[in-house]
């Protein structure tokens, strides 16, 4: 017989046909598009879009960038999550709301204000011009706009978790004598590791994924200050549509791992919160 | 004075935090609130009511409003399912809600101008029926629907998960039909969550660049939206009149959030 808080078994299969329909139109659609199209006349020109000199120095490049941005923002994100967590001070709830806003900024937003601080007409933008270092159509422009798109993924995951589990264990190794790196190496770090880790890795996809705000920031300069968005964008404004969905399946493939390794690391996570 | 803490580390931790916040966040973004007035208040104000500027702060705003409108039933049919059922490949589709997360941008605006061209996979059909998606608003809207579907269903998800059976199984001892009981116990559990989903995939729909710039097709007075006019003003060195429009995306979209929460705590209030 069938539970009072069930639906009947043709509505819960209807509901389920519909449910995975709609992903399946909606999400693997596409991204199965992105592949056929890479692959439209066969692996070799796929490959050979890939080994093009411009589309290795993008793929370099998108690399240093992630490669420079997702450590500051570990760092400062691992900052904030144990002063904010585990501490009460004046302005915590406003570091917190600070904290999130670049998630409500348009990324074209974020590349323009580090062209209104930077650019040749910037406030600062001159004065560094003449001192030979150039931020905007340059790496620290890609860096900065890349750091600014990310900013709030390592503190936003972390802070929760950290709440929930409370300074008690922290607490206890202080009353100990531990110092503060060894309370953090110790104590902390075990106890949000998985979370960590999974907050890196959704950083460093949005970083190697940016579009809008490294996109203002660039200046498009082929093989000097493109990133493989900004590439994929290029080649496809030349109507070579094999080379720009190779690149961009390239960059697919790297959300598919991200999600794959997401999954992975939220189950090793939940996991250890039931043992514990 | 303030009692010394047992812990140590907030001076530091602290000061790295604000340092990192001040010199990514709020330096550049001060430049965005100090530099419109460079025009003056009528050159600003002449800046952003062009007739341009209007129809893609119009374009911009309304397919972010819709498509979160059209993500709302669609969320909530993933989420239902997901948390409810147990099905073959569940784990996999609750892991492929987030793909409009994880997938860069420009990829998914590639992907989804490939699949609505209308020599796509469904453009062409979407063609023989008489719709056009690619290359016009709609095509925003369905840009915009993309990026903004896993808030919804991660906002639901967890409230979903918390709420449990047993309210529903008091409104079925009541006599409660089974849609009853769902549209009066279930979905008023929903509401806000719902509403915080809403708000989410609207404020990243209203800024979105580069999942639409490839699909909208970027006629201007049509199918241009506000950030791409940014960039066209950034082209051509109007950097008053970049932050001049950026300025007000932003207060406008700030604006609209705040009213939202504000009818949210209403509503929220109303139930009590």
């Amino acid at each position: 017989m069938r539970r009072a808080t069930e639906e009947p078994a043709w509505l819960r299969w209807l509901l389920c046909l519909a449910a995975v329909g709609l992903l399946a139109l909606f999400l693997a659609l596409p991204l199965a598009a992105v592949f056929t199209e890479a692959l439209r006349r066969g692996i070799g020109p796929a490959l050979a879009a890939l080994e093009d000199p411009d589309a290795v120095a993008a793929i370099g490049l998108t690399l240093l960038v992630a490669a420079i941005a997702v450590p500051v923002n570990l760092v400062g994100g691992v900052a904030a999550a144990w002063a904010i967590a585990q501490f009460d001070f004046p302005g915590r709830r406003l570091l917190t709301v600070l904290i999130e806003l670049p998630f409500s900024v348009s990324p074209v937003i974020s590349g323009l204000v580090y062209v209104l601080v930077f650019g040749a007409q910037g406030w600062l933008g001159p004065w560094l011009e003449t001192r030979g270092l150039q931020v905007i159509f340059a790496l620290p422009g890609l860096v900065l706009a890349t750091i600014f798109v990310t900013f709030p993924f390592v503190a936003r995951t972390l802070i929760p978790l950290m709440q929930a589990q409370g300074r008690a264990e922290a607490e206890a190794a202080a009353t100990l004598g531990a110092s503060g790196w060894q309370i953090f190496r110790r104590v902390t770090l075990p106890n949000i590791r998985w979370a960590l880790l999974s907050g890196v890795l959704l950083c460093n996809a949005r970083a190697m994924g940016e579009f809008g705000a490294v996109s203002v920031v660039s200046g498009h300069v082929r093989g000097e200050t493109n990133t493989m968005p900004l590439h994929v964008e290029i080649l496809y404004n030349e109507y070579q549509f094999v080379g720009a969905f190779a690149v961009a399946a390239l960059l697919a493939l790297l959300a598919l791992v991200t999600l794959g390794a997401k999954a992975v690391l939220e189950r090793m996570g939940g996991r250890r919160l039931e043992s514990a | 004075m303030r009692r010394r803490d047992a812990l140590p580390g907030l001076g530091l931790t602290l000061g790295i935090t604000w340092l990192w916040l001040g010199l990514i966040v709020l330096v550049p973004l001060s430049a965005l609130a100090i530099r419109p007035w460079e025009l003056g208040l009528a050159g600003v104000w002449a800046s952003v009511t062009e007739p341009r500027v209007l129809a893609s702060l119009r374009l911009s705003f309304g397919a972010a409003l819709l498509a979160a409108l059209v993500d709302l039933p669609l969320g909530l049919l993933v989420a239902w399912v997901v948390v409810r059922y147990r099905f073959p490949g569940r784990r996999l589709l609750d892991a492929a809600i987030d793909l409009p997360f994880a997938l860069p941008t420009a990829v998914a605006g590639l992907a989804l101008t490939a699949l609505y061209a209308p020599n796509g996979w469904l453009g062409a059909p979407l063609a023989a029926m008489g719709v056009t998606v690619a290359f016009t608003p709609l095509g925003v809207v369905v840009a915009l629907a993309f990026v903004g579907l896993p808030f919804i269903v991660r906002m639901v998800e967890p409230v979903l998960r918390d709420l449990g059976p047993e309210a529903e199984e008091a409104a079925a001892t009541l006599g409660a039909t089974r849609w009853q009981a769902w549209r009066l116990v279930v979905l008023p559990a929903l509401g806000p969550a719902l509403a915080s989903g809403l708000a989410l995939a609207f404020a990243r729909a209203v800024g979105e660049y580069g999942s639409v710039i490839f699909i909208a097709g970027n006629r201007p007075m049509e199918s241009e939206i506000a950030p791409l006019l940014i960039v066209a003003r950034l082209e051509q060195y109007d950097y008053a009149g970049a932050a001049a429009l950026g300025l007000a995306m932003l207060l406008l979209s700030f604006a609209l959030l705040l009213a939202f929460g504000l009818v949210q705590r209403w509503l929220r209030r109303g139930m009590a």
